[in-house]
């Protein structure tokens, strides 16, 4: 069970890693103009640019061998971690990297537990409590948020913020006061969803028989919500993190954008837009492998916390 | 009858919005493009009923092509998602062995990296065009399709009715049109509605991000950007589309909901 959840997840990470190599030696082969006058204007400036220039860049780079000898030499040295030097920065770009994943990391995890915090206590309250308005009205908000896609989400949370209330930064990076339109958009998202999920598996605890005879034996109801409801209804939840991660990459991508917050998001988005081929393997790479290690760590978990699942024999989702 | 009424919900904004749409194109006969320097940010008025934008363009006439460019879009990304989505999913339930592993191999390969990170790794290539953005799409929407052909197909294949009409001597294509796709339908209804509504938030997100479809063409994400800086002034220039979005994701999550009791 564990090899076959390992040979799974350790193909895709050769995936990643093969597609995140491929790119940069796609994109320099198949755009037009000649590859070593490019990166030749990239360094030095188009005025600096000379055919002699050209021709150095030509050799240092391998640039006049055959093809397939420069697609191994690229993943060769993709293999030895060496991603280059961002185009537009002339840093390189695990440099870059190092700085942007703690922003993101930081931002993602703060977000995701927020999220918690307010989706567990609601999602059980809403399951047990038995006033209709309540609870209706939270189910109205949780559709109503999982209908606006995150960016839509970030705007409206800057023009109530930063607009009409002036008390937080739309955009940049300076304090901490950055981090919370961010976090809050993305926990907000996640919280909308979770929380109805919390819901329904509360209720359905409810019907199973060790907790109806935990009622009979005695135990009062908040007891035995504490003592054997909340504990198994959160599984569904941990299952529900790699879905979860998928919103957290794919908001972060946005969210960055959006807020000009300096995370690896942000840093892929602009390097698709200012053509900077090594900075957009490098995040491609981290990003996928980061995806693929949630995977793994959700698919071990779900193996451990629900003993049931062990019977079955795994063959995927 | 909770389902059944919030379906109703859905497909009347549904039916709102492109009536609406449709209308307010037809009456009124501009281009999207068609810019009035002389006239920004003009009140309503019977010649502009919603008034004009930073260009002097109809605010009425871009949202209305810009909500159906978004349907559109979403509509046949889904539609070439659905197709070999399903199909290949019937194939490797029935074929079984090499096929399925094989096809299942190929969406690991997929799912190794988050949606939007595959998208927005094609699109590196030729930012703004659509062509990526389409091909990116289709290629993540239509893995749920096949996934859930492939379990619902390999489950009734054994259902006994199914057994009892293969050895009465029926043939593949006919069990097939007369028990197997009836059963996937509602099925197939629920997921073309998710991935329709995942097309629409991806493609204005990511215009939204200065990756996807570039303005001048009217879509509602690049819209909602463009008319950001004039914020304070026109307030109601922003939050129109933002509406329309929400509206348009919203009714499809309101009609996915009928069938996964189904």
């Amino acid at each position: 069970m564990f090899i076959n959840i390992f040979i799974k997840r350790f193909f895709q990470v050769i995936v990643v890693a093969l597609l995140s190599s491929s790119i940069g030696f796609l994109m320099m082969h198949l755009l037009p103009g000649d590859i070593a006058m490019r990166i030749a204007a990239g360094r030095y400036g188009p005025d600096g640019l000379t055919a002699e220039i050209a021709q150095s860049v030509r050799m240092e780079l391998q640039l006049n061998k055959p093809l397939y000898e420069q697609y191994l030499i690229s993943i060769f040295n993709f293999l030895k971690l060496d991603l280059g030097y961002s185009l537009v920065s002339g840093n390189s770009v695990i440099q870059e990297l190092k700085v942007q994943l703690g922003y993101s990391f930081v931002l993602a995890l703060l977000a995701f537990i927020v999220s918690l915090i307010i989706a567990i206590p609601l999602g059980i309250f809403t399951s047990i409590s038995k006033y209709k308005f309540v609870n209706n009205s939270v189910m109205l908000i949780s559709i109503i948020i999982r209908a606006i896609p995150p960016f839509v989400l970030a705007l409206i949370l800057i023009l109530i913020f930063s607009i009409w209330f002036n008390i937080l930064p739309p955009a940049g990076f300076e304090s901490w006061k950055n981090f919370v339109l961010p976090t809050l958009t993305l926990c907000l998202g996640l919280a909308a969803v979770s929380n109805r999920l919390i819901t329904d598996s509360m209720n359905d605890v409810q019907t199973y028989s060790y907790f109806r005879y935990g009622r009979f034996k005695g135990l009062s109801q908040n007891i035995t919500i504490k003592r054997h409801g909340i504990k198994n209804a959160l599984i569904p939840l941990i299952s529900f993190l790699a879905l979860q991660s998928v919103y957290l990459i794919e908001g972060v991508v946005v969210v960055e954008t959006i807020f000009a917050f300096p995370g690896i998001g942000h840093a892929l988005v602009h390097a698709i837009v200012a053509r900077d081929i090594p900075m957009i393997q490098g995040t491609v790479l981290i990003m996928g492998l980061i995806f693929v290690f949630i995977n793994l760590i959700v698919d071990i978990l779900a193996l451990n916390l629900d003993p049931r699942l062990k019977e079955k024999k795994y063959n995927g989702k | 009858m909770e389902n059944k009424r919030t379906f109703y919900i859905g497909l009347y904004i549904l039916i709102f919005l492109a009536f609406f749409s449709i209308l307010s194109q037809i009456i009124l006969n501009y281009e999207s493009d068609q810019q009035d320097l002389f006239n920004i940010f003009a009140n309503p008025s019977l010649e502009h009923p919603l008034g004009t934008d930073q260009y002097g363009r109809d605010v009425l006439v871009r949202v209305a092509q810009a909500t159906q460019l978004s349907f559109f879009l979403a509509l046949i990304t889904t539609v070439t998602a659905f197709i070999p989505g399903v199909t290949l999913g019937i194939l490797a339930a029935y074929k079984g062995g090499l096929t399925d592993k094989f096809l299942n191999i190929i969406c690991d390969i997929l799912l190794a990296l988050p949606g939007l990170l595959l998208i927005l790794v094609l699109i590196a290539f030729s930012p703004g065009d659509f062509l990526p953005l389409y091909i990116g799409l289709a290629l993540i929407l239509w893995i749920e399709f096949f996934k859930i052909t492939r379990l619902k197909t390999k489950s009734l294949l054994v259902e006994p009715f199914v057994e009892s009409s293969k050895s009465l001597g029926f043939s593949f294509f006919y069990i097939l049109r007369k028990l197997i796709i009836p059963k996937l339908l509602p099925m197939i209804f629920t997921i073309s509605t998710f991935s329709m509504s995942t097309a629409i938030i991806a493609i204005s997100s990511l215009s939204a991000i200065n990756v996807g479809i570039r303005p001048p063409t009217a879509e509602l994400g690049s819209m909602i950007i463009e008319l950001l800086p004039y914020y304070e002034e026109e307030p109601f220039l922003v939050l129109l589309p933002s509406f329309i979005i929400f509206l348009i994701v919203l009714s499809l999550q309101l009609m996915s909901k009928r069938s996964v009791n189904a």
